[in-house]
């Protein structure tokens, strides 16, 4: 009884506040909306006993990709007025759109039919905690797509540092490719002076 | 008893408000990157769901993999995006027409 009125309160907090993150007219506001919908989908996932999902989706959507959003937003000086211009223009068109694909998605899910392994409504008991389950699946069969997942989260790191590093024109860098192009030939003279020659006083 | 197909549904209806978000903010990047975010918070919620309903891990995992993805798209889009606006001083789609796309 307690998990029916929690779903239904967790799954009302997630759409309203998706739908006021499309609809809001300050983008902070947007983002703020985002973030409530973001803990109230792990409070969902939590009641089915994804743990360690709900975990990160509040650690990685809340903690770092919403902070970001709210970084870019308020950094840059946007005139979000301006950008609203087509917003009631497409507003017809965009609920039909909407509606077309909602009624799709309900026409194919009335036609699936659960076979023998989803039957049974309730979920499946656990033999041991998400957690420990999930690690021992992550560090064996998954091992390389986690190293690659890991990997992927380096390329965009790197990438976004070199997207928006800016250098600065007062600086005084060497000039690497030149360095490297240096030979011995160019860079030591070799001589035999007399003696009182070598030095000019 | 909440069952599969309540999940299904909530999952459905966060994805039809990604999209419809994307259709009406067609000029604002930002916006549409977090209609990006929604339509991915749908995938993860059908993907943990089934998992959950058929007892087999392997679903949490790939959500695991698609948040990975989410996030790296987002640092990415939002680094393109400070440097377009560095640029053209504006983040309206429409401004993006140096390639002649």
């Amino acid at each position: 009884m307690i998990a029916t009125i929690a779903f239904y309160l967790f799954a009302a907090l997630t759409i309203a506040p998706a739908i006021a993150v499309i609809f809001a007219r300050n983008p902070v506001h947007s983002v703020l909306w985002l973030i409530v919908a973001f803990f109230n989908a792990a409070g969902l996932m939590l009641l089915v006993g994804a743990e360690f999902i709900a975990m990160l989706l509040v650690i990685v959507y809340v903690g770092a990709v919403a902070v970001l959003f709210l970084f870019v937003v308020m950094m840059l000086d946007i005139d979000f007025a301006t950008l609203r211009t087509g917003f009631t223009r497409n507003l017809p068109f965009g609920i039909i759109i909407a509606l077309v694909l909602v009624g799709e998605v309900f026409v194919a899910v009335l036609s699936w039919k659960a076979g023998p392994a989803l039957s049974g409504h309730a979920i499946p008991a656990a033999s041991q905690p998400n957690i420990v389950a999930l690690g021992q699946l992550l560090y064996s069969r998954y091992l390389f797509a986690f190293e690659l997942a890991g990997l992927i989260l380096l390329v965009a790191m790197v990438g976004a540092i070199v997207l928006t590093h800016r250098g600065r024109g007062d600086t005084r860098t060497p000039k690497v490719s030149r360095q490297l192009r240096r030979r011995p030939g160019q860079a030591i003279k070799l001589l035999d002076p007399g003696v009182g020659e070598g030095m000019r006083l | 008893m909440i069952s599969l197909s309540h999940y299904l549904t909530v999952a459905a209806i966060l994805f039809t408000i990604g999209v419809l978000g994307i259709f009406l903010n067609r000029r604002n990047v930002i916006l549409m990157l977090m209609a990006i975010e929604l339509i991915l918070l749908a995938v993860n919620i059908n993907l943990v769901a089934f998992s959950a309903y058929l007892g087999d891990l392997t679903g949490q995992v790939f959500a695991m993999f698609v948040l990975t993805v989410a996030a790296a798209e987002a640092a990415i889009g939002l680094a393109i995006l400070v440097i377009f606006f560095r640029r053209r001083g504006t983040i309206a789609v429409d401004a993006a027409d140096r390639m002649r796309g």
